[in-house]
């Protein structure tokens, strides 16, 4: 072992080794790289797809992805701490069919959409509580409520579906910004992804989130209230899933127990996909939100090239994997490469 | 002077042990309450036929919950098996509907397909080093995928599969049916395997601690690698066995079966994060949820409940698991306080390491490897004691840590 010394003042006085473990260079190659993919896929999808720039597309496509969007801002903020919340869109089914029941019980709107997001809260805060209190992991916790939630959706609204909301709430969504395609949700969307962008990336709260995703322990010692954020990520998780039952439900015009069936998936693979790490402690909001507009380019491309959305399926699940694949061979590649170098 | 330790450890190993037997006893214990509770209502419910149907309903699940147990074990996960067993299940009834083979071609071309799966999650798992939980939610896509982009559209139906396949899934042999005995057969394999191959046990090390287990030489890359292909030809097998059991199938078949699949293991007691239960455990938490669903339609409770309380019951599993994991940490933790009083150099050398692994991490310094005391366990075997005199105090938690987690999965693991 002593023979084969790595000639360590080399390697430390190297600029070019410094700057490949700078945070910021990990985060340009990522995000460049993920960038690049999207302008890639709009650029093909503008020229090579029939009808994808036309403006009531892509304001259809942007519709489409309304729900991932906000789901996944939350879900950042908790994968970023090293915890996973597979109970969104299941919470979301639940919002929705407690809007068609409450509707049907004669309540108005303007009652039914806070007391939604407010129930969100509460489902949230009850994975907030295992998690935290009990002290279980957020995967076995989550996919239990996964159950629960889509559970109690059914028992709530059986397999009827509720669809005479009021016109004016449910043109809501389609109404667009003068005569620019942004949707009006899109708005929404984005002034959320500033709110949560801000409070992730430019606020004391939001360095600790990395500081628990890297080490919890350590954080701990450090003085930051693990258990008390990671409670109010799970609330807010929740809050979000109401949100998007609103949008969803009157988007659809049609609060049914099985909205959103099975979109926790693609939420936790847009994430994925944006560059956070499953392990927590990495990942930015804007890779996110990138990953999500590629994931909407693609599943609008698709659809419009009448390619079924089953390939859809394998285009998701592929990028999922090549997303974390990549980076790992590149890092290997450079790792060999930087060996064999010293060997020489 | 290591009387003591020992018989403290001795019984902190059995504690230990009596909590893993404790969960299998109180599923057969809760089964029995849902039993006797519906029968009440409804004395139908016990009968040679109920109990069939619900040993049929149980089969498929069951032999998934054994193949995910595997991989859970090893603190992992495999998401993808839903889509494994609609792949393999679609598979079959088009080389039946197309081909007309005979039945065993369409079993092994099942079988393959599971296990190509397989190898494809682990590979990546394994040697690419990605995260079980991303290469399967990709992969459960990926199949899924593949499985619609074969099917294009199509259906199979039963009248396309020979009769004597179809059997299978709704015969019996001595009054016995024959699909959960195919799972039965399977399962005690995979039972025996993991409680007396070395492998098996090595899984169990690989779950209590990945480090620890490298550190004592198990080859971890190779042992999740051959987990994750059994796990997949396991699927492989329960699409064969679906097919034949609903004779319909499409490319949906299954979608989303493996959160219920998930869901049994950890109501069988298999810790999400590795290290502990059994695959017997599991597999009676796959009967156990099934005959919650047919005990539902017994009580004319409206079939809509059934998600919400295997919600609920998984959530209630875990919570009671963590009570009384906390509970045995806090009685061990006592009784190790009061052995550092009598002992001091015990209380130096290490504060209670991981989860179940709350045996006193002093084995490997003051007494002969614990495992030794307890039962030869195939990772402690491999743990080389001389580490104390040899390495620096870090590696010699480390070893300690190796060889006591070792102990515990040996006394069957106990709650995390």
């Amino acid at each position: 072992m002593s023979t084969t010394v790595l000639p360590p003042p080399k390697e430390t006085s190297e600029p070019v080794g410094f700057a490949e473990h700078s945070p910021l260079r990990r985060l340009l190659s990522w995000e460049g790289a993920i960038t690049a993919l999207l302008i890639f896929a709009v650029l093909v999808a503008t020229f090579g797809v029939e009808g994808f720039a036309d403006s009531f597309n892509l304001a259809n496509a942007q519709l489409d992805i309304v729900e991932i969007a906000i789901l996944s801002l939350t879900l950042t903020l908790l994968v970023v701490i090293g915890e996973i919340d597979l109970s969104i869109a299941s919470n979301l089914g639940m919002c929705s069919a407690l809007m068609g029941v409450l509707w049907n019980a004669g309540m108005s709107i303007e009652t039914i959409i806070p007391l939604t997001i407010l129930v969100g809260a509460v489902a949230g805060a009850l994975n907030g509580f295992l998690v935290t209190v009990v002290g279980l992991p957020s995967l076995a916790v989550t996919i239990g409520t996964l159950a629960l939630y889509r559970g109690m959706a059914y028992v709530l609204l059986g397999d009827k579906a509720v669809a005479d909301f009021p016109a004016a709430y449910t043109t809501w969504p389609a109404k667009t910004l003068g005569s620019l395609p942004i949707p009006y949700p899109t708005v929404l969307v984005i002034v959320l992804a500033i709110v949560v962008g801000i409070v992730l990336h430019a606020t004391p709260i939001g360095r600790s989130l990395y500081a628990i995703g890297s080490n919890k322990e350590a954080a701990r010692f450090a003085g930051i209230r693990v258990k008390r954020i990671t409670f109010w990520l799970f609330v807010a998780s929740g809050a979000f899933a109401g949100l998007a039952a609103v949008i969803y439900t009157f988007r659809f015009s049609s609060a049914r127990a099985d909205n959103a069936n099975g979109l926790e998936l693609t939420v936790v693979a847009a994430v994925l996909l944006g560059g956070v790490s499953i392990f927590g402690g990495r990942g930015t909001l804007p890779g996110v939100l990138v990953a999500v507009l590629l994931v909407g380019v693609l599943r609008n491309a698709l659809i419009l090239d009448d390619v079924s959305t089953e390939t859809l399926m394998l285009v998701t699940g592929g990028l999922l994997i090549f997303s974390v694949l990549a980076p790992n061979a590149v890092t290997w590649a450079r790792e060999r490469w930087r060996l064999r170098k010293l060997s020489s | 002077m290591s009387e003591p330790v020992v018989e403290r450890q001795r019984s902190a190993a059995a504690l230990l042990g009596r909590l893993a037997r404790a969960r299998e006893l109180g599923l057969v214990v809760a089964l029995f309450l849902l039993f006797g509770v519906t029968a009440i209502v409804n004395p139908r419910f016990i009968g040679v036929q109920s109990f069939k149907d619900i040993l049929l309903n149980t089969a498929i699940v069951g032999l998934l919950a054994v193949g995910q147990t595997l991989v859970v074990v090893t603190r992992n996960i495999d998401l993808s098996v839903g889509s494994v067993l609609g792949l393999s299940a679609f598979v079959t009834g088009l080389l039946f509907a197309d081909h007309d083979v005979p039945i065993v071609v369409a079993f092994v071309v099942g079988t393959l397909i599971g296990a190509v799966c397989g190898v494809i999650n682990g590979v990546l798992v394994a040697v690419c080093r990605i995260p079980a939980l991303v290469v399967t939610l990709g992969t459960m896509y990926v199949f899924r995928g593949a499985d619609y982009w074969l099917a294009e559209g199509r259906q199979v139906n039963a009248a396309d599969m020979p009769s004597a396949f179809l059997k299978i899934g709704s015969g019996s042999v001595l009054g016995i049916p024959i699909l959960p005995l195919i799972a039965l057969v399977l399962l005690a394999l995979a039972a025996w395997g993991m409680r007396n191959l070395r492998s098996g046990r090595e899984l169990y090390a690989i779950g209590s601690n990945p480090d620890a287990a490298r550190l004592a030489g198990i080859p971890v890359g190779r042992r999740l690698f051959v987990a994750f292909v059994l796990t997949g030809t396991l699927s492989g097998v329960a699409g064969v066995l679906w097919a034949a059991r609903y004779g319909t199938v499409d490319a949906t078949a299954a979608t989303g079966f493996e959160l219920n699949v998930v869901a049994a293991v950890v109501v069988g007691g298999v810790a999400i994060f590795g290290g502990s239960g059994t695959v017997v455990g599991a597999a009676l938490g796959a009967l156990l949820l099934s005959t919650i669903g047919s005990a539902l339609v017994v009580l004319k409770v409206e079939a809509l409940w059934e998600r919400a309380i295997d919600g609920a019951l998984l959530l209630l599993a875990i919570t009671l698991d963590r009570v009384l994991a906390l509970r045995a940490e806090r009685a061990l933790r006592a009784s190790a306080s009061r052995g550092a009083t009598t002992l001091p150099a015990n209380g130096a050398a290490a504060p209670p390491a991981t989860g179940a692994a709350a045996v006193p991490a002093d084995g490997a310094t003051t007494t002969p490897p614990d495992g030794a005391t307890t039962t030869p366990p195939d990772g402690a075997t491999t743990t080389p004691p001389d580490g104390a005199t040899t390495t620096p105090a870090a590696r010699t938690a480390a070893d300690a840590r190796a060889s006591e987690d070792a102990a515990a999965d040996v006394a069957k693991g106990g709650t995390r």
